[in-house]
């Protein structure tokens, strides 16, 4: 193939053949406008890997409301307005709108200031407090109920003059799902896109002063070690440890299915049920870990699918049978992350670049926690929370025979649902069949067809012209997208894939490509694991294989830390590898690099 | 060939008529005696480096030599004479001058103490088996007084003879050092700067040969981008010329001095090897065989003990240097542990050279920032930057 000067405009993609229809799945305001051919796009391949099921948009539309709310309204950041996003053929491109005019950075800069500032100087309060909002909103969606529309009212309605009957709920209570899903996106972004900007500067200053320096060791050098995100693994080993004490550790074994093992712990006794209630313990809500970020409503959690877990169940009751689990040895990990912060100092050349050092490295190490800890708020608990209640009115649509299963919810988008339940709500009242059923199966049955046909299709790295600095803070902050990033994308080596250097070494070793969590007990020791997101709801597995390689994520994710403190390479943020390579390729991972080498 | 071992100590060596002509490498010190190279070696040995054991033939000796060959400084003054823009009149004059200098018999306290030092290198300063000092090989180097880069350079600083063998050629290359600062290009060097020829001298260092398995240079700090933090280091089979001269793509390595971690492998294709022949001319460039083009020429152990002893040395100096090293050959096992590997390799490490690193020094550096009143302002000035 030769190589284009640059990369495709919106408009000369054409639609895939036999997913031509792949509008109707997604709303007007994600179409690529004519005008949208002059701006540089770029594939959101870190947090959208695949085609979006139509509900899933949602967590494109929601959080890109939130972020930009929050850059542009909310703190008013002087160079960057927010981010607006398009789909085509199933996928998202985003570009950044910035602020170039001078005057008007000058006028944003006076507001966002005090603002930005007042964040940074209550910092650790105002997280506590938002610790607080956010559990107050994730109790507030377990508490939302779906209607169960039963034959007639109980008496106590009419009795206590309530009023309002079940169908009202049914819409009121979807759109207290999706307002909760808003408001816990602008939360969400509350503190983040200060947290990561105290990161950016730290990293321009580490790049600056050593331009030799990795991310990772910069990222080494900030990573806090007492994170929550570290509890669902250290949950596991806890519960490992207890089976061996209890007894029951027979049960444990490699391949174990959970339903079994749940079943044959009830015959277990007291040791069995004393396990199963310290298993119930850890469940809520550690177990609300997501296989995935959140994007996608098949990133199932542990809870949903406890195969995960399972898998590594029986690992960890082997090394806690054979005198223990060793645990994280959080105070060598600290002695190293002073080690190397004051190696950099010392090589710093003068007392005022060390001062500096000391308080970008001391913002970034305030922010941390919270830029750490928010994802197991946000992306795990409450989004795994949020899906389950989706699905819970997907359930109640399978019944009313609108849709044929409670998943295919997830092929409607969020005002179809909306409509679905207007639809359900008449037929309860005017005791009549919804028309629903005979209007929804043939187009979610399409758009499942589509969804497999755009599944295969290579979207471009980028469309639009490409703009001659790209040096905007947010966008490199949020995707590490950079000119030289660009370049790779029009230079593309076909065997090579090209992430983010996330844990040093090199590797080779036989690859394993998993699409989905279900599939993590088909991985053998050593082998290299391939996979769409290494969320943290992966990390149990770090103990079997031999490097990570993933199509989401960068320096600073969890996946990339735990692999860090494993001491394996490991090459995040690649966008296309689960895609490009293939289980049984010999590849080489070069931690150092980013990049992946598919050598047979 | 024997590996590194401690070098000729200082009572002793080269005692007699002649010790002001020779002196050895631990009490080489000032480079108005024995040359740049010369008083570098000097300093590294006494750093408890590892280099190959040798002594210098001072400038004294030069002075000597010349003497004799020129006692009311004729020769001399004619070369000066010579204007700098008339090559011919140059190429015919430094002709002669060289001739004389590489025919002429040495001055026998000049040829006695180098013969003395000679065999003292070969048997280690023990009198126990005097045929052995007739074999044993050297390495035999210019070593310029004046450390100017540009003057040293055309002073005939790159001037290596190896693989040299027994007394008479060792004598011979002394000599061919030496005629080296007549070199056509170094006197219209000097005649363009109108320098004075009776400043010129030279010392010559010579040193026990070795017959590396793998040589090159490093950096302590990163020569492409200044980097402080890591130490750059360039490889390749055989001897380090085949790199210098640029016959071959280097392996490169790049080491973290903060982490320890090798976060650069760029191992390169390397087509060529360079191999000395005893008393040959120069080295001799050779295909790189097959199995060994494009392996690795540094394991992680050998990288990691390199970057340990630029570390020592750059410590040593207190400045950033530019080092030229050989491996030794030894055995070659694969130690699983990190740390015992490094500590093997570092036993059959020696340095050649080192000299301070100038490229970088020499530039103005932009501070990567300064201290601001609130640590936020930090943040708040990245987001106020207009793109």
């Amino acid at each position: 193939m030769t190589e284009p000067a640059g990369f495709p405009l919106p408009s000369q993609i054409a639609d895939v053949p036999g997913a031509e229809n792949w509008r109707s799945m997604y709303r007007y305001f994600t179409r690529f406008q004519p005008d949208d051919d002059k701006r540089f796009w770029f594939y959101n391949s870190m947090h959208f890997p695949e085609p979006m099921p139509a509900f899933d948009t949602i967590t494109g539309e929601v959080p890109y409301q939130a972020i930009g709310a929050n850059t542009a309204r909310l703190f008013v950041f002087p160079t960057t307005l927010g981010i607006e996003h398009r789909i085509v053929n199933g996928r998202v491109y985003i570009t950044a709108n910035p602020v170039l005019d001078p005057a008007e950075i000058e006028r944003r800069a006076a507001e966002f200031g005090p603002r930005a500032g007042y964040y940074f100087e209550h910092w650790d309060s105002l997280y506590e407090g938002w610790k607080d909002r956010l559990r107050a909103l994730i109790a507030e969606i377990e508490s939302i109920s779906v209607p169960s529309l039963p034959e007639w009212e109980p008496a106590e309605v009419v009795f206590g003059a309530v009023g309002v009957a079940q169908n009202h709920y049914l819409q009121e209570n979807f759109h207290r799902v999706l307002a909760l899903y808003s408001k816990m996106w602008h939360h969400h972004t509350e503190m983040l896109m200060l947290g990561y900007g105290a990161y950016v500067v730290f990293f321009q200053f580490c790049q600056q002063a050593f331009p030799e320096i990795s991310d990772q060791t910069v990222a080494r050098m900030v990573a806090g070690i007492d994170v929550i995100m570290y509890r669902p693994d250290d949950e596991l080993k806890r519960l490992a440890a207890l089976a061996v004490e209890l007894g029951v550790d027979d049960l444990f074994t490699e391949g174990c299915v959970a339903a079994d093992v749940l079943s044959a712990l009830e015959s277990r006794g007291a040791a069995g049920a004393q396990w199963l209630e310290a298993l119930g313990k850890a469940r809520d809500p550690w177990f609300h870990v997501s296989s995935g970020d959140g994007f996608y409503h098949h990133h199932l959690s542990w809870n949903d699918d406890l195969t995960v877990p399972f898998t590594a169940l029986p690992g960890y009751v082997a090394a806690a049978r054979g005198g223990g689990i060793r645990p994280r040895p959080t105070e060598q990990l600290i002695a190293d992350r002073e080690r190397i912060a004051s190696g950099y100092r010392e090589l710093l050349a003068t007392s005022d670049e060390q001062a500096a050092f000391d308080q970008m490295l001391g913002l970034c190490r305030l922010v941390f926690p919270f830029v750490e800890d928010h994802k197991f708020y946000c992306e795990h608990w409450f989004t795994t929370r949020f899906f389950q209640k989706v699905k819970a009115f997907g359930e109640l649509l399978a019944r009313s025979g609108v849709i044929a299963a409670a998943d295919d919810v997830f092929h409607l988008h969020h005002t179809e649902v909306d409509e679905a339940l207007a639809d359900v709500s008449l037929a309860w009242a005017a005791g009549s069949p919804p028309l629903g059923s005979s209007h929804f199966p043939p187009i979610i049955a399409e758009r499942k067809r589509m969804l497999k046909v755009l599944a295969d299709w290579s979207p471009p790295p980028a469309l639009g012209p490409v703009p001659e600095a790209l040096n905007d803070p947010a966008v490199r902050m949020l995707w590490g997208i950079t000119s030289e990033r660009i370049a790779a994308w029009l230079n593309p080596d076909p065997d090579e894939v090209v992430g983010v250097a996330a844990s040093s070494g090199i590797v080779e070793g036989i690859a394993r490509v998993l699409h989905d969590v279900s599939e993590i007990s088909s991985l053998r020791d050593g082998e290299i694991l391939v996979v769409p997101v290494t969320a943290p709801s992966w990390a149990p597995v770090f103990a079997k294989i031999a490097a990570a390689v993933s199509d989401i994520g960068g320096a600073m994710s969890h996946a990339a830390i735990v692999a860090r403190e494993y001491g394996m390479p490991a090459v995040v943020g690649c966008g296309d590898a689960t895609k490009r390579i293939r289980t049984g390729d010999r590849v080489r991972v070069d931690g150092d690099r980013g990049t992946v080498r598919v050598l047979e | 060939m024997t590996g590194p071992a401690s070098p000729p100590s200082g009572p002793g060596s080269g005692s007699g008529s002649g010790r002001e002509f020779a002196v050895s490498l631990i009490d080489a010190r000032d480079p108005a005696v024995v040359g740049g190279k010369g008083a570098s070696l000097g300093e590294l040995t006494r750093a408890g480096v590892a280099v190959p054991p040798g002594f210098v033939v001072a400038v004294a000796a030069f002075t000597e030599a010349m003497t004799a060959l020129d006692p009311d400084g004729a020769l001399r003054a004619e070369v000066e004479a010579l204007p700098s823009d008339d090559l011919d009149a140059i190429a015919t004059v430094t002709a002669r001058v060289r001739a004389l200098i590489t025919e002429a018999p040495l001055p026998d306290s000049v040829a006695s103490a180098i013969a003395h030092a000679y065999v003292e290198l070969g048997t280690g300063g023990g009198a126990e088996d005097i045929l052995v000092l007739v074999n044993t090989e050297v390495a035999v180097r210019s070593s310029a007084t004046v450390e100017d880069s540009a003057a040293a350079s055309f002073a005939g600083l790159q001037d290596t003879y190896l693989g040299v063998v027994g007394l008479p050629s060792v004598h011979d290359h002394v000599c061919r050092c030496w005629a080296s600062l007549y070199n056509d290009e170094s006197v219209a060097y000097r005649r363009r700067l109108r320098l004075p020829e009776a400043g010129v001298s030279m010392a010559v260092v010579v040193q026990r040969m070795v017959a590396p398995r793998a040589a090159g240079v490093m950096f302590t700090r990163s020569p492409v981008t200044g980097d402080r933090s890591v130490v750059a280091i360039e490889a390749t089979w055989g001897l380090g010329s085949a790199l210098v001269s640029g016959d071959v793509t280097p392996d490169a390595f790049i080491v973290s001095k903060v982490t320890g971690e090798i976060t650069t492998r760029r191992v390169a294709s390397k087509i060529k090897i360079h191999r000395y022949r005893s008393n040959g001319p120069g080295v001799t460039v050779e295909d790189m065989p097959t199995s060994l083009r494009d392996v690795a020429s540094l394991t992680d152990g050998e990288i990691r003990a390199l970057a340990a002893i630029a570390r020592q040395v750059e410590a040593h100096y207190g400045a950033p240097q530019d080092i030229e090293w050989a491996l030794l050959d030894g055995g070659g096992s694969v130690d699983a542990d990190a740390d015992i590997a490094a500590a093997a390799a570092a036993e059959r490490i020696v340095l050649l050279q080192s000299r301070p690193e100038t490229v970088w020094a020499a530039r103005e550096r932009t501070p990567a920032g300064a201290a601001k009143p609130r640590p936020a302002d930090h943040v708040l000035s990245l987001f106020g930057k207009p793109l």
